[in-house]
């Protein structure tokens, strides 16, 4: 296990390095000088220059890679270009929408694909199923901008159960905070928890047709015990592999629905840093979503080996 | 009163009838052996035992087991039953275990659901009931997963989880046909000592006679959902009246004709092979291993010669199959085709390659589901320069399917239209259709049923007389091995133990491992007439 463990890690501290370098080159190679960006066309050029040294934009491209991440180890993610503020407040700020919202759409997700998949799973071939099959092909197919607008009209402005948009900020308590981010929650669980209810589905079936259900059933277990028992962890192995996919793609991939619901999230700075050139900003962000995603993929390997006894090789 | 009676069960499944009107009776203390090919019902009749049947089966007729009708009882009745009164054994022992609980677990389940135990106490008959299954608690506690046993050791967890609360009655279905043969001979001995010493009343399912025939005080054999014959195991060998119980007895020994002109040259020279693999290394910081697979192996087939090569599974015959193909390169030694180098620079040499052709085991997997016949035959052609396009690759077609009893339409069809035995045919004529000089057949009718393989077998020597082919065989069915090889080789752990004519290894042998496959090679009684 121990083994396993420190294999993940150094795997983890690799793909993070390379993702690094990546970014950094990437960003490197994109025309346009931010220094130029935030003097304006008439800028004189020792202002320039000396902004570019304010900037740390002279030096060799190892210098410049190094003292980045220097910076990012140390929690100095340097200045943003346009606003002039650390880069690590704003993506402080907008990480306390960013992270709870995903958060939240994944529990809902979770918490409607998990009995959602069993139940058809355990009824297949009746109407339960085919009917879960449906609506979670409808779940799927609807964008969920669209199905965000729909319920900002039902559920904000007809009913005014909750506000069209905005976030009201933890300061006003943690149910206002939450209840800020129930709608576009549902917006973005909507089409995951589709997803997720037909893997699990597909998976719990695949499960319930090996052999060792059927040596179950040869020991007098009941078919609901033989599911509960021996066929859902090991249907778990592929629900953990989407699930770790979804909550990577809910942290980065929120930009609609952010901007639906103006919620001052990471989806949105990093669209206003991309329009305003604001590369430090957007160096800074695309790196910890990558360390997000690597992050989480960690932990879903650290799952498996909890779920499967074949990952956890006997040390000595 | 019988421990087991059925009474002119018929069982349909859909609307399919798949039973028709079969009865047995099994007593305390006694085995009754139920042979039948594939297709026959001989497992569906096991199932309607424990009503562990598909969705949608009717059952008519009567099934009583100590006295109760289990086609009149309830599902909850039904799941008391199951495990308590009657326990039961699976073919693929593989796959018939939890993979993620630990042994002592699955086996406690048994008595955790049937008793008001505590966990405990479960666990201390669990060991018990796997000290009776013969995995000592030293060298197997209850604390192992599934994926650290072998075959043979997981066939005994699942034996040991359906005799936990000592059942009157165990089904055994096929318990043996995946195991070596070795293991089949000390697993069939640990069943019978459970029927002599706890009196339980054994149903033994096979599809081999001889498997069934050293253990069986009764026989039935089905054929189509139906009893073809029954009677008393010593009377039924010996007196055999169905022709399809003697086509079968017949089919279970048959010596396929032959005319083999082996020739002086050497076809396939192997020298001093050695195939090492890196095993993972243990502990933290351990050192990496090397397993050595194949150790100084060295063999020669003749050219038109039929060779075999016997061994239990883990033996190294796969990875010398490997090596012999030029797709894996040897880290000592050589091996010459006609020779020439199977390898060279580090690639297989397509030269030669193109010479040599598999069949594998598998009829089912082997072939991708998705593509026509046509193409499937016609992939060995990749190993050509200028493969046969138009008129002629139709003909090569139509010559392969033709040659192995197939009809040239054939080729139009896909892979799940055919049989078991059609799709081995089908595998034949792949590696058929460039004409090779040699072919490796790995266990290629291992899987098939008894008249089906000596379908095989015949059309193997057939092939064999009329294309001057040369086989590599290679079998853990030393009956096979027997029936179609001149010369036979014995391998063990990596190594080459015996070498000699095939009927004098396998009458007199003399290395103790080959004696040892010899005695446990299940037999037909030495007195049963073959017709």
């Amino acid at each position: 296990m121990l083994r396993y463990f420190l294999k993940r890690l150094l795997s983890l501290v690799l793909s993070l390095l390379a993702a690094s370098v990546v970014i950094f080159l990437a960003l490197e190679v994109v025309p346009g000088d931010p220094a130029a960006y935030m003097l304006g066309l008439n800028a004189q050029e020792d202002t320039l220059n000396a902004l570019r040294e304010q900037l740390g934009l002279n030096g060799t491209l190892l210098e410049r890679y190094l003292s980045w991440v220097g910076g990012l180890l140390t929690g100095d993610f340097g200045i943003s270009y346009t606003y002039r503020t650390p880069v690590a407040d704003m993506i402080g700020d907008r990480l306390w929408v960013s992270l709870p919202l995903a958060l939240y759409a994944l529990t809902l997700s979770t918490l409607i694909a998990f009995p959602a998949g069993i139940w058809a799973a355990s009824r297949r071939g009746t109407y339960v199923d085919a009917g879960v099959m449906g609506v979670t092909q409808l779940g799927v197919a609807i964008p969920n901008f669209w199905f965000a607008m729909l319920m900002v009209l039902v559920f904000a402005i007809n009913l005014r159960w909750f506000s069209a948009g905005g976030f009201a900020g933890w300061d006003a308590g943690f149910w206002a905070g939450m209840k800020s981010l129930t709608l576009p929650a549902i917006a973005l669980a909507l089409p995951q928890a589709s997803i997720l209810t037909r893997v699990m589905r597909s998976s719990l079936l695949d499960t319930l047709s090996e052999d060792f259900i059927r040596t179950a059933r040869a020991k007098g277990l009941t078919k609901a015990q033989a599911m509960w028992r021996h066929a859902l962890r090991n249907a778990l192995i592929p629900v953990l592999t989407i699930l770790g996919l979804q909550f990577s793609f809910l942290l980065a991939g929120a930009i609609i629905i952010e901007n639906v619901f103006y919620l001052p999230g990471l989806g949105r700075l990093v669209f206003q840093a991309i329009s305003a050139r604001d590369l430090i900003v957007v160096e800074s962000v695309v790196m910890l979503l990558v360390f997000a995603v690597i992050m989480v993929n960690f932990a879903v390997d650290l799952a498996y080996a909890l779920v499967d006894p074949r990952l956890r090789r006997r040390a000595g | 009163m019988s421990l087991l009676s059925i009474e002119n069960l018929s069982l349909s499944i859909h609307g399919t009838p798949v039973l028709k009107d079969v009865s047995m009776a099994l007593e305390p203390g006694r085995v009754l052996g139920v042979i039948g090919e594939s297709g026959s019902g001989k497992s569906m009749t096991a199932f309607s035992v424990l009503q562990l049947l598909p969705n949608g089966t009717a059952c008519s007729g009567r099934v009583s087991l100590l006295g109760r009708d289990i086609l009149t009882l309830s599902e909850v009745e039904l799941c008391g039953l199951r495990g308590r009164d009657v326990g039961m054994v699976f073919q693929e022992p593989m796959t018939a275990l939890n993979p993620l609980k630990t042994i002592g677990a699955q086996v406690a389940e048994t008595i955790l659901i049937h008793e008001k135990v505590s966990r405990a106490d479960a666990m201390l008959r669990a060991a018990e009931a796997l000290e009776k299954a013969e995995l000592p608690q030293d060298r197997f506690p209850l604390s192992r997963y599934p994926h650290e046993l072998s075959g043979g050791q997981r066939q005994r967890v699942v034996i040991a989880m359906a005799i936990a609360l000592q059942p009157r009655l165990l089904i055994a279905d096929e318990p043996t046909t995946a195991l070596d043969v070795t293991t089949q001979a000390q697993i069939l001995k640990l069943l019978k000592r459970l029927v002599i010493e706890d009196g339980i009343g054994l149903m033994l399912i096979s599809h081999d006679l001889a498997v069934v025939a050293d253990l069986a005080d009764d026989l039935v054999i089905m054929r189509q959902g139906e009893v073809v014959e029954a009677g008393r195991s010593d009377d039924l060998f010996r007196n055999m009246q169905h022709p399809y119980s003697r086509a079968l007895l017949e089919a279970s020994g048959h010596v396929p004709d032959r005319h083999s002109r082996a020739q002086e040259t050497p076809l396939l020279q192997v020298k001093n092979v050695v195939r090492d693999y890196v095993s993972h290394a243990h502990g933290l910081w351990g050192k990496v291993t090397h397993h050595r697979a194949v150790n100084n192996v060295s063999l020669e087939i003749r050219r038109g010669e039929s060779l075999g090569l016997v061994g239990e599974s883990g033996c190294g015959k796969s990875t010398l199959t490997r090596a012999i193909l030029g797709l894996e390169e040897v880290q000592g030694g050589e091996i010459l085709f006609d020779g020439l180098p199977v390898f060279t620079h580090h690639r297989a040499n397509k030269a030669v390659r193109r010479r040599m052709q598999v069949v594998f085991q598998d009829p089912y997997g082997s072939f991708n589901p998705r593509w026509k016949v046509g193409r499937l035959i016609t992939e060995p052609f990749h190993l050509l320069d200028t493969p046969p396009r138009g008129e002629e690759r139709n003909r090569a077609i139509a010559d392969a399917l033709e040659s192995v009893g197939l009809k040239a339409e054939d080729q139009h069809k896909y892979i799940h239209e055919f049989s078991g035995g059609q799709r081995q045919r089908i595998a034949v004529a792949r590696a058929l259709i460039i004409k090779p000089d040699l072919i490796i057949l790995d266990e290629a009718v291992s899987a098939l049923d008894v008249s089906v393989r000596a379908q095989v077998l015949d059309l193997l020597a057939d092939l064999s007389d009329r294309f001057g082919l040369t086989y590599l065989f290679i079998s853990h069915d030393l009956g096979v091995v027997r029936s179609i090889t001149e010369r036979v080789l014995v391998m063990k752990a990596g190594e080459i133990v015996e070498e000699g004519a095939t009927a004098t290894v396998f009458d007199a042998p003399q290395h103790p491992y080959t004696k040892k496959l010899v005695a446990a090679a299940p037999a037909l009684p030495a007195d049963v007439a073959v017709a």
